[in-house]
């Protein structure tokens, strides 16, 4: 899977040199380690604890996991003692903006066509400071100020150079990402083509699909009737036909409980697929919520309000949703919550009457399969990818600390490293997003 | 500090007596080390009657008695704008924390704007925070009062609902002070030593009234009799800055006035540690888990650990959020620092008996001690786990809240 980052290099068309990418494979294929991670306590997620426990990785996927007796370590690898350190998978954060992400202008309220892959900044120092987290997947979404404010993107946040050596790509060629919506206040605005009343908002988007229903029939159409001819392609109903065809996820900011049924109306009569996300309110429609088999995506805040929508937050929302089988996963929303401290996220959940498996589920597995990627990330099984998280403790306990961050076998975070362990805690210089390019008035 | 006599409604009420047995208690009194299976006994006057070791204290008859895995003195929140800064955060309606009508107005009361009945207050007090230096917030270069009361208290019917009616006038330096005018570091400075000197001259008039009958004493002036207040170091000046420049700068201008200072947020501190020191200015350091943009862009979450090795004394607070969560809750902040370096027990000092003595209420609230006020939290472990639960919170002997939240 390490080749899929240079088939993405590869895919930017000035970085397509042919003997660069010929030699860096060949001599990957030669140096493919084995690393051996012994004596952790290992929390595979997609099966109970493992007390000093095996994780065996080579290359860019995971061998095995286990007890030391159940895993036998091959003779070439090298053997690293995690003796009193914890292995969890990855964190995958569904709900992030990192990046200097953007999407949106403020020239509509529903603008499909708009791809945030388009505005990530991979130098900007909250991607250090998520890795410094844990956090090794990322849904990286523009804002609620829209009824849809454009193509969110997935990232594996690798240490790359440009943003395409973070994307994921899906089976098809395609990239991995979903679609930005919100309801309630933050997309209601006082002027312009923007909504002034949920109705409105609810209107404005059911009538835009209803249009892309209508672009899906002219193309299937026009395929039929003459393949031959280019189709008139239009980016934005291209967007919403995805999805309609259910190729992908609606990411939907909601708080209020009117608000939540409002979605899962939308989803009701267009058959969407649709992740809710913050869900201030679920706890007052939970039963709804699972009758209606959707995800959901919360946030955890130190005190409710500070929005009207945010009034009735609780804490409860974690266990109430899990407890009636809703899968349920954690986000950041950073910068609301510092992606350093995902784990105290869960460790609210876990207070608030969540169970720990859930809990760990939903920093992890849950969230994969939100982004539709658990067949490849979201807990330490054989075959895939070897993304996980070295601790100096337990996963809920407020004094643990991240010590290394691992993707795809490498590692892109150790605290030991100065440069990360600045990321990681903070300090003169955590801030600053690049260096001066100026050449006269600065050093 | 002001003399406190609480209000006669408040008196009134029937304390309990009521006994607390903990598996740890932390006293918050000489090496901040928790006493193994400990007492305590709340009086009838809501004032603590004993604190020991189980060995020595003996539960009377008739006493309510309630255990804890741990338990501690109630806490208190260095700096917060809550009970001004409401949880539905409409302006017009519930943010009275920030009146930009002009860049000093130091004469604005908190006492006039506090709602105890915001259910942020109630929100705090279920968590174990008892007291709150809550009232202006940041934002310019003098935005107004602070005051230091219980979060018990629904109503100000009186300034002796409050521990301390004026604790601090708030005072902004760096970018969140700028707009229009002042609109550079340089011309804030400009404002606010001039305005100090207008106090001073009013100052020196009343000097003179006292020390010659002939000559009229000024007229009162909300403003300036403040602002007296501060020059004469009854009444401190609070002034949140972040970057060391800023730092530098209020230093500069406590030792050009000599008022009393309290250095507030100071995101950079560490980069003047030794400064801080020399100058003896105690810090209430900004929330562990505030933001890293702006001027806090350069913050670290060991702040509070450099502050404790430099021997500074510094203090928790929960800020002042302008979004989501609009409060933050001040042990939180304090467990984030103790993950990254700060001692436990100095962690939960930081949020009790240091906040105390920067206010100058140690004598009253703070730490579990005779004759100090009844004012405890209690826990199912750890206070500073996030998975912990408050199970209950106790203001002057009385029973506030059993939530187990």
């Amino acid at each position: 899977m390490r080749s899929r980052k240079l088939i993405a290099i590869a895919m930017a068309p000035f970085l397509l040199l042919p003997f660069f990418f010929s030699s860096a494979q060949e001599s990957r294929e030669s140096e493919v380690k084995v690393l051996a991670y012994i004596n952790a306590t290992i929390y595979p997620v997609s099966s109970p604890k493992i007390e000093k426990g095996t994780l065996l990785v080579k290359g860019d996927t995971i061998l095995a996991v286990g007890t030391s007796e159940d895993v036998k370590i091959p003779v070439e690898a090298e053997v690293i003692d995690a003796f009193g350190k914890t292995i969890i998978p990855g964190l995958i954060c569904t709900h992030s903006h990192i990046g200097s992400v953007a999407g949106a202008d403020s020239s509509s309220p529903i603008q499909p066509e708009v791809r945030v892959f388009d505005s990530i900044d991979v130098r900007n120092t909250s991607i250090n400071k998520a890795r410094a987290g844990g956090i090794t997947t990322a849904n990286l979404m523009s804002g609620s100020g829209h009824l849809l404010s454009g193509q969110t993107i997935y990232l594996k946040l690798r240490k790359g150079n440009i943003v395409d050596d973070l994307t994921i790509k899906l089976a098809d060629g395609s990239l991995a990402y979903g679609v930005k919506m919100a309801n309630g206040t933050n997309s209601i605005r006082d002027s312009g083509p923007f909504p002034g009343t949920r109705g409105k908002s609810a209107a404005l988007v059911r009538q835009k699909f209803i249009d892309a229903q209508a672009y899906l029939k002219k193309r299937e159409k026009h395929q039929e009737e003459k393949p031959e001819e280019a189709f008139e392609r239009d980016l934005a109903l291209e967007t919403l036909a995805d999805i309609l065809e259910g190729k992908r996820t609606v990411h939907h900011h909601t708080h209020r409980h009117d608000d939540i049924l409002t979605v899962l109306r939308l989803k009701e009569e267009f058959g969407f697929k649709v992740v809710l996300h913050h869900v201030s309110e679920a706890w007052k429609v939970a039963d709804e919520i699972a009758e209606a088999d959707v995800p959901c995506s919360i946030i955890f805040l130190d005190s409710p309000g500070g929005k009207l929508e945010a009034r009735d937050f609780e804490w409860k929302n974690g266990a109430e949703l899990s407890k009636r089988g809703v899968v349920t996963a954690f986000h950041t929303d950073d910068p609301i919550n510092d992606s350093r401290w995902f784990l105290r996220n869960a460790a609210v959940g876990v207070r608030a009457g969540m169970s720990r498996q859930k809990a760990l589920e939903g920093l992890t597995l849950a969230g994969a399969k939100m982004l539709d990627l658990d067949d490849s990330i979201g807990s330490l099984d054989p075959g895939k990818q070897a993304d996980f998280v070295m601790l100096s403790g337990d996963p809920f306990s407020i004094y643990t600390r991240v010590l290394e961050t691992h993707i795809e076998g490498e590692k892109v975070f150790d605290l030991e490293n100065p440069t990360d362990r600045l990321f990681a805690e903070g300090g003169y210089g955590a801030g600053h997003n690049r260096e001066a390019t100026g050449c006269c008035f600065y050093r | 500090m002001f003399k406190v006599i609480l209000t006669l409604a408040f008196a009134a009420v029937a304390h309990g007596q009521l006994a607390v047995k903990a598996d740890l208690l932390f006293t918050m009194t000489g090496d901040l080390k928790p006493i193994k299976n400990g007492i305590v006994l709340c009086g009838k006057n809501g004032k603590i009657r004993a604190v020991g070791p189980a060995s020595k204290i003996k539960i009377p008859a008739g006493y309510q008695t309630l255990t804890a895995k741990v338990a501690m003195p109630g806490i208190i929140d260095a700096h917060s704008t809550v009970g001004l800064s409401g949880i539905l955060n409409s302006p017009k309606h519930d943010q009275e924390q920030l009146e930009k009508s002009a860049p000093m107005q130091p004469e604005l009361r908190a006492v006039d704007a506090y709602n105890g009945r915001d259910p942020l207050v109630k929100w705090l007090r279920d968590l174990g925070v008892t007291t709150v230096h809550t009232g202006h917030a940041p934002g310019t270069l003098m935005s107004g009062q602070l005051m230091v009361v219980k979060t018990n208290v629904l109503s100000i019917s009186s300034v002796k609902d409050t521990l301390v009616p004026t604790s601090a006038v708030a005072s902004t330096l760096g970018s969140k002070a700028l707009s229009n005018s002042p609109g550079t570091r340089s011309k804030a400075i400009a404002m606010l030593r001039a305005e100090l000197m207008k106090g001073q001259s009013h100052r020196l008039k009343m000097e003179e009234a006292k020390a010659d009958k002939e000559k009229d004493a000024p007229a009162p002036n909300l403003r300036l009799d403040i602002l007296v207040d501060i020059l004469n170091k009854k009444t401190p000046l609070l002034i949140n800055a972040q970057r060391h420049q800023d730092i530098a700068a209020a230093l500069r201008l406590q030792e050009e006035f000599g008022f009393n200072l309290i250095l507030d947020g100071a995101a950079e501190a560490y980069l003047l540690l030794e400064e801080i020191k020399a100058a003896g200015v105690p810090v209430i350091v900004h929330p562990t888990m505030g933001r890293p943009y702006g001027d806090l862009e350069n913050m670290t979450f060991t702040l509070a650990a450099k502050l404790h090795k430099a021997d500074i004394p510094f203090a928790f607070q929960s800020g002042y959020e302008t979004y989501v969560p609009k409060t933050r809750v001040v042990h939180f902040e304090a467990a984030m620092a103790a993950a990254y370096g700060l001692p436990q027990e100095v962690a939960l000092a930081a949020c009790t008996i240091q906040p105390a003595e920067i206010l100058g209420l140690d004598k009253k609230i703070g730490s579990l001690e005779k004759g100090k006020h009844a004012d405890l939290a209690l826990f199912d472990g750890d206070p500073l786990e996030t998975t912990t639960h408050t199970t209950h919170v106790i203001i002057d002997g009385e029973i506030v809240s059993s939530s187990a939240k």
